[in-house]
């Protein structure tokens, strides 16, 4: 009896909720680190990242105007999906990044306990963050802090031990507080990008809200960098591009930038943070 | 004194509550004082009927008063004499599984085929047949009532001419948000005048507020009150033209108005909530809430009717499934 | 027929599948008691829905004893990300078999099935959901200090809102780390019991949550167990003050959250239809049988005839009866010994001199009901204006001015709620400011969410539950919010 041939997919971008091949036809070949040609991935154009920004932007409002509960429950499920799957997950780090079953294994443990701990800040950052303050007068005074709108975000692979970690330390802090976030996936690890989409398309998250593009992205970065409707740039993951120039092309519309970070950074409030605003409220207080 | 200029149309509902200084002024102040809404609040309570629960002879029961109480409704560009004629043997044959059904309380059509919907109800309209349907038109400029007071008007008229037995007339939501609360409160009297036929009766008049362009509550509970005050009939949510149009939080604000009305003066005022009600379901919910907020009196044509076209091949579809005891479905119900 | 008699809409109770004896669940299986078995009926028909065990003093021991081998053998040392996870597991089973938990509240409790489906059981399920994710975050509640459990937590909670007080007392606690030994109240133990099954579902490790049924004595050994590092108590403040005494002394560290006589205080430019929906809900909601309810209507005085005759009509369109009716409003009252509380606190407020209105709802023959009622012409030193009812019975006063409001809200040895109807932001914001309430509710009431802090000032009782308030109670910092050591 011969082998049984496999059916073989092929990969799309995720964009608003749907899986379109590339506006430009384009395709990037990935290989295993053992050289061994693994699929064809769609390599985004700056029409698909423009698609995708508009995408987020239509998404942002319902996500954000979402109860904290309801975002946290979403995201929750997103890691009883990534558990579902770690399956699939395993085989693609194993593959993508020559490593053994165990240590594959260690990373998708990670991957799936640090989404969770993102997923719990949805009702808590604001308790943590924002506050009453005590001003000097007669006023109730109220801090808040709230999404900032469309972020565009590098994934990073500067070592191996990232290719979902690192998805996730990009992609949960993002959306935790109602961000809408377009991910460029890293060139190397493009397909567990795509597993992760498949988790997405699975969970309850609104189409729009999680968009990830494939492929090469030093030419399309430029655009995004300076697009004016994306309100920050998570430059984490974007360590082997010329980030600096990045920073400078977003200085025009002074989007917030989060500058590279080396290594596998730790969870932190603070990415949490990094992509909200803090908006005071002031209201007069008198009895008569 | 008031000068003629400033003082409104006179409407005695409006004289009795507020004195006879009626101006632009005392109208305002009088709605402004009015209490306001919490929309949480009214959220809330519109809530609370979506968790009653209707079965057995209650369902039956209410599904027949809701067949009773709709005015079917086709408010196209498209329209024809052969659409009307359509709508008509289906607003008297609801079912066509069971001519025992209820029959709609109205059909509901533009000003120029009010002449063929009389004539195609025949011996059920209700000059014939006081049991039977009547014929409601809608009028003043519908649906955005941008016109003339002279077209509006005439429009009006031209319908009530016709044989429409009902007016349903739209507010000016330009003068409303633009706080010329006076020049809304004459319109509506003056197209309440618009109604009175050579003998004397007049045409019942249903106002719309179109509460999807007045946005807030708090207009939503002035304006009911407005038309109240000028001598509406009903007062009736949209023209189903515009997003959203009924709503349960909107009803409940309104369906509040005619019971404070009642309850300070003994009047009756109707309320017809239009567009958007589609299900079944949602319509047994409304009746939960006039009955709950208003009172049963209003479940009944004379003071209660839906607005709506599909809605009624839904109810008819209900009512089956309980006679037969299983799902029905479109092909057991008449097109239009 | 009329149409407003709805007819039956009954929830079907086939969905249990209940046992006929319940033991008690120790060290992570339902274990034999020598304990007298009692019985718990549904206050709606006075049927008996199973039996359980009154636990004894050797019980409560036992099960101490398992909840410190549980903390110091495992849940102490397991990681907040773990703990976390199986929290998000309990959360997760309770939405799973919430239909089922809402049936067995409504029959255990009498409240009805509208609430416990929309409210009590989802409520349940949302603390789980909000603590779980503190678990592995501790430190960003404590401003920097370590973060240290306190060991067994001892936990009795009332029969109000049986699960969703569970719910309260254990997420928190197993979220930072402890274990614990709860008591469901008497008249209430069954979804305690669905909820060890629950446990067990989730593999939660043994020991971590145990659960004893039992009435007063088997509570007073639980408090006063001298293996135990905290006390958890809600109910009555004679009892709360009972437990404080006793426990005065030691190191033990206690919460209370205790009765209340909560004010509902009306502006003669509130939004009046909502204030009666909110007024509506303060007192009648669950039967009236909540310690922040809002007992006392405190009506600015040129409205209070608008007031009151919008509130009796709509207090007319309340439906009293099967709890299990998804159309019924108000339900039974818990007990036969609520019922003759509540009767007697309401006769003393025709004697005292107020006007006493009831409802024209039928009620049913079997079973413990009381109609919804309302006193008029109530002065703040009668009775009515003063103890805790428990029940659906409220106490109008009036008032003349915004000071004078606040001086009679907080004219009360009890400080737990309060709500405030008005148009005006401003003094919304000043008044809310002066009341002296734990929780205060604007042009709204009876709201609760696992990130909002419930809890009383003064006789209402210490500590909060809720937010990041009610996790610092379950832990040992220099950071305490009332609680004691």
């Amino acid at each position: 009896m011969s082998e049984r041939v496999a059916v073989k997919k092929t990969y799309k971008l995720y964009i608003g909720g749907k899986f379109p091949r590339s506006e430009s036809g384009y395709t990037m070949p990935v290989v295993s680190g053992s050289g061994e040609h693994l699929a064809h991935v769609a390599q985004a154009s700056r029409k698909d990242a423009r698609d995708a920004i508009v995408a987020a932007r239509g998404a942002h409002a319902g996500w954000a105007g979402a109860t904290a509960y309801n975002r946290g429950q979403v995201l929750y499920r997103i890691a009883e999906m990534l558990e579902g799957r770690r399956e699939q997950f395993v085989e693609e780090i194993r593959q993508g990044e020559s490593v053994s079953a165990r240590v594959a294994n260690q990373q998708v443990d990670h991957a799936i306990d640090a989404w969770v701990w993102y997923a719990g800040w949805s009702d808590k950052h604001a308790q943590v963050v924002g506050g009453a303050n005590p001003v000097a007068g007669p006023f109730f005074n109220l801090s808040v802090p709230e999404p900032s709108g469309v972020v565009v975000a590098f994934a990073p692979q500067e070592q191996k031990g990232q290719s979902l970690l690192g998805l996730v330390q990009t992609i949960a802090p993002i959306i935790v507080t109602g961000n809408a976030v377009v991910v460029l996936s890293h060139p190397s690890q493009p397909l567990p990008a795509m597993s992760f989409a498949e988790v997405l398309h699975t969970s309850d998250v609104p189409g729009g809200v999680v968009n990830i593009l494939t492929g090469e992205r030093a030419s399309i970065a430029p655009w995004v960098a300076s697009h004016s409707d994306v309100n920050a740039l998570d430059l984490m993951g974007a360590g082997e591009l010329d980030w600096a120039s990045l920073e400078e092309a977003a200085a025009e519309t002074l989007k917030r930038v989060y500058t590279p970070v080396k290594g596998v950074p730790a969870v932190s409030l603070e990415r949490i943070s990094a992509f909200t605003e803090v908006k005071t409220i002031w209201h007069t207080k008198a009895l008569g | 004194m008031v000068s003629a200029s400033q003082a409104l149309a006179p409407a005695s509902r409006a004289s009795s509550v507020l004195g006879t200084d009626l101006s632009e002024q005392s109208l305002r102040r009088y709605l402004n004082g009015l209490p306001r809404v919490d929309v949480i609040g009214a959220n809330a309570r519109a809530g609370h009927f979506q968790t009653r629960s209707l079965k057995t002879e209650t369902k039956r029961q209410g599904l027949d008063l809701a067949i009773r109480m709709v005015d079917l409704t086709t408010l196209e560009g498209a329209d024809t004499p052969g659409k009307v004629r359509s709508l008509v043997s289906h607003a008297i044959h609801t079912d066509p599984l069971d001519h025992s059904a209820p029959s709609v309380a109205a059909v509901c059509v533009y000003g120029d085929m009010v002449g063929h919907a009389v004539e195609a109800l025949g011996d059920k309209h209700v000059s014939k047949d006081p049991s039977g349907i009547s014929v409601a038109a809608v009028a003043t400029a519908f649906p955005s009532g941008r016109a003339s007071m002279k077209v509006k008007l005439l429009d009006t008229e031209d319908a009530v001419a016709a044989g429409a037995d009902e007016i349903d007339m739209v507010i000016d939501r330009g003068a409303f948000l633009s706080g010329r609360l006076g020049e809304v409160f004459d319109q509506i009297v003056r197209v309440k005048e618009a109604c009175k036929r050579p003998d004397g009766s007049y045409a019942h008049l249903k106002v719309i507020l179109e509460t999807g362009e007045l946005a807030t509550l708090d207009n939503v509970r002035v304006a009911s009150q407005l038309a109240i005050l000028a001598g509406a009939d009903f007062i009736k949510t949209s023209t189903g033209k515009v997003q959203p149009a009924a709503t349960l939080p909107v009803s409940v604000v309104m369906l509040e108005a005619v019971r404070d009305w009642y309850l300070a003066t003994g009047e009756f005022v109707g309320y017809k909530p239009a567009g958007g009600i589609r299900a079944a379901k949602d319509a047994l919910r409304y009746l939960v809430a006039v009955a709950e907020i208003a009172g049963e009196q209003w479940l009944d044509p004379h003071l209660f009717r839906f607005g709506a076209s599909s809605l009624l091949n839904d109810l008819v579809m209900q009512r089956q499934k309980m006679t037969t005891g299983h799902y029905s479905g479109p092909d057991y119900v008449s097109v239009d | 027929m009329s149409f407003l008699d709805y007819s039956p809409a009954p929830e079907s109770t086939s969905i249990l599948k209940l046992q006929k004896q319940y033991g008690l669940f120790i060290d992570g299986k339902f274990q034999g008691s020598r304990g007298k078995s009692f019985a718990t009926i549904s206050p709606a028909t006075e049927k008996t829905i199973t039996k359980v065990v009154e636990a004894t003093s050797a019980d409560v021991d036992k099960a101490v004893k398992a909840a410190r081998v549980a903390y110091d053998k495992v849940w102490s040392r397991m990681p907040g990300s773990e703990r976390a996870k199986y929290l998000f597991r309990i959360a997760r089973i309770i939405q799973e078999r919430s239909r089922e938990l809402a049936v067995a509240e409504t029959l255990d409790n009498g409240k009805p099935i509208k609430e416990t489906r929309d409210f009590d059981i989802p409520t349940a399920a949302a603390w789980f959901f909000y603590y779980a994710g503190w678990a592995d975050k501790l430190e960003f509640a404590t401003g920097g200090a370590t973060p240290q459990s306190h060991g067994v937590i001892g936990q009795v909670i009332p029969w109000n809102f049986p699960l969703m007080m569970l719910a309260w007392k254990v997420a928190p606690a197993l979220a930072a780390g402890n274990t614990v030994v709860l008591k469901p109240a008497e008249t209430t133990p069954l979804t305690a019991l669905l909820f060890a099954e629950i446990c067990q579902e989730a593999d939660l490790p043994s020991g971590v949550v145990n659960i004893i049924t039992g009435a007063g004595k088997t509570g007073q050994a639980l408090v006063e167990h001298r293996g135990i590092d905290k006390v958890a108590f809600t109910g009555s403040t004679r009892v709360g003050r009972q437990i404080a005494k006793s426990l005065a002394g030691r190191s033990t560290a206690l919460t209370l959250e205790l009765g209340g006589k909560g004010a509902n205080i009306v502006f003669d430019d509130a939004p009046i239809d909502e204030a009666i929906e909110g007024i509506v809900s303060g007192i009648f909601f669950n039967q009236g049988h909540v310690c922040c309810a809002g007992s006392r209507l405190l009506v600015q005085e040129n409205v209070h005839d608008e007031v009151l005759s919008k509130l009796t009509r709509r207090i007319e369109t309340l439906r009293l009866g099967d709890p299990l009716d998804k159309n019924t409003d108000i339900g039974a009252i818990n007990s036969k010994r609520q019922l003759d509380t509540i009767t007697e606190i309401a006769n003393s407020g025709e004697v005292e001199g107020a006007s006493r209105w009831s409802s024209s709802c039928d009620i049913p023959s079997k079973g413990f009901w009381f109609p919804p009622t309302v006193f008029t012409g109530v002065q703040a030193s009668h009775r009515i204006a003063q103890e805790e009812i428990f029940g659906p019975v409220l106490s109008v006063l009036t008032f003349r001015t915004p000071a004078e409001a606040i001086e009679k809200a907080n004219n009360t040895p009890y400080g737990l709620s309060a709500g405030v109807w008005t148009e005006k932001a401003s003094r919304m914001l000043s008044v809310v400011d002066k009341l002296q309430a734990g929780v205060v509710w604007a042009n709204t009431f009876n709201k609760f969410d696992p990130t909002s802090p419930f809890g009383g000032y003064q006789e209402s009782g210490y500590g909060r539950e809720g937010g990041v308030a009610g996790l610092l109670a379950y832990l040992k910092t220099p950071i305490r919010t009332g609680g004691r050591k």
